[in-house]
């Protein structure tokens, strides 16, 4: 083994790296948010809508959860262009990720509404509390403690797989390693490098989410 | 120009069988590797779970696309002339471990410690213990969320395409590239491996019920 490692341009290019970290950041942040509501409402849709709701959103649930992220992603990015929706590769990008996050989370949400016992909410009745104080007081904070650990092991999985969006080169994270890797040709080194910065981030953010967890929702409860 | 017609279709029908080759693959592969890093998870040598556990936050904390370029870029520099076959399926492999291995160290560990007592106070070695006590009954509890994780492998293994190996995703990138039809060959893709994963999906929530309610007797 005679290979000479050279991080200087790696590391000489530092800014361009940041800002790729933070475009992931913000991209993973952004589709969280928005797959989140996508997710409330097709949870509401799946367990009180209509029976023909009911099958659309099982059908687009069960479609994105068995076929590659790659996959969605090419369709946002070429197939709905070629029927007249021109969008940026960062839209693009977003928008699989939205649609992709949506499914995963609607099940996740319709566990955590499920998992109330029927008989707390029949207690707050008794107890002459109103429809918005039964689900302030009684359903939130359980349903979002039975969630929680799904719901931000999801967002790294999401953070993680977001790497994908690099082959449309949405300047995440990984384009930006793309782009440096065409430039220097110091592959390797670049690529330990965001392999390195992708581990941080995914465990900063789950030190972060086990911090809220513990602040937040940690009180003892029946089980 | 070509158009899009049962040729096409054929094609990337085709290069399926390099999607399950692959699947197959890193599922074996993933799975001898996973059961040791499950055992050593789960073992009383410090050194031995340190390891395991560095094992699967690496591979659980970094994207599979990284994982995938830098065995590709990586071996050349180490000496290594490698093809996108054997990227792709190291990769897999490694990856498949670390998340199998996570798994299966829950469904070891959900086996009571009466169990392992038991075993321990009928003075049988390490391996009787594993082999004959505790795998068995974890087994049973490891099945349905097995092959729901082999979904997650099959839909890895497109990643693969990003490094040139033609499996059902870079089929469907060449016959795009010649047919400019990027809806019907993308619906095509999709569809194919929608028709792959759904009945492994079906299958892994149908264990899970059949075990839950053996579980509620």
């Amino acid at each position: 083994m005679n290979y000479q490692f050279q991080f200087d341009a790696v590391f000489a290019a530092w800014p361009l790296l940041l800002k790729g970290t933070w475009i992931t950041i913000q991209l993973s942040l952004v589709a969280t948010l928005l797959g989140l509501l996508v997710a409330i409402v097709c949870a509401w849709g799946k367990t009180s809508g209509p029976a023909p709701l009911r099958f659309v959103i099982n059908a687009y649930i069960e479609v994105i959860r068995n076929t590659p992220f790659l996959v969605q992603l090419f369709f946002f990015f070429f197939a709905l262009p070629a029927i007249g929706l021109r969008w940026s590769p960062y839209t693009a990008a977003l928008t699989a990720m939205v649609v992709n996050l949506g499914a995963y989370a609607t099940e996740i949400i319709r566990a955590g509404i499920e998992s109330i016992p029927k008989g707390q909410i029949e207690a707050g009745r008794a107890l002459n509390l109103k429809g918005w104080e039964i689900f302030r007081f009684i359903i939130i904070k359980p349903a979002l403690k039975a969630i929680y650990p799904a719901l931000t092991s999801q967002f790294i999985l999401l953070m993680l797989s977001s790497a994908v969006v690099s082959v449309i080169s949405a300047d995440d994270l990984t384009s930006v390693a793309a782009n440096l890797q065409s430039q220097t040709f110091r592959s390797f080194e670049i690529y330990i490098v965001v392999a390195g910065i992708y581990l941080a981030l995914a465990l900063a953010f789950s030190a972060l989410f086990k911090l809220i967890y513990q602040r937040a929702l940690n009180y003892p409860d029946r089980r | 120009m070509r158009t899009f017609g049962f040729p096409e279709f054929l094609f990337i029908l085709e290069a399926a069988k390099w999607t399950l080759a692959l699947s197959l693959i890193a599922f074996i592969g993933g799975a001898i590797l996973g059961l040791v890093i499950a055992l050593a998870r789960t073992s009383e040598n410090r050194t031995a779970q340190l390891l395991s556990t560095g094992f699967i936050q690496i591979f659980q904390g970094t994207p599979l696309l990284l994982q995938l370029f830098l065995i590709f870029f990586g071996a050349p520099v180490i000496g290594f002339d490698i093809n996108p076959w054997i990227a792709a399926g190291v990769a897999l492999i490694l990856n498949s471990a670390a998340f199998l291995g996570e798994i299966w160290r829950g469904c070891i560990q959900a086996i009571p410690r009466g169990q392992t007592e038991a075993a321990h106070a009928l003075n049988l070695s390490y391996v009787n213990r594993m082999r004959d006590v505790v795998l068995p009954q974890a087994f049973k509890i490891a099945l349905p969320p097995t092959v729901g994780y082999v979904v997650q492998i099959i839909k890895g293994t497109s990643l693969a395409a990003i490094i040139g190996f033609t499996e059902i995703t870079r089929a469907g990138q060449i016959i795009n590239n010649a047919t400019f039809q990027p809806l019907q060959v993308f619906t095509t893709v999709a569809a194919i491996y929608f028709v792959i994963c759904w009945p492994l999906s079906l299958l892994a929530a149908h264990m899970e019920r059949k075990r839950a309610r053996a579980l509620a007797r």
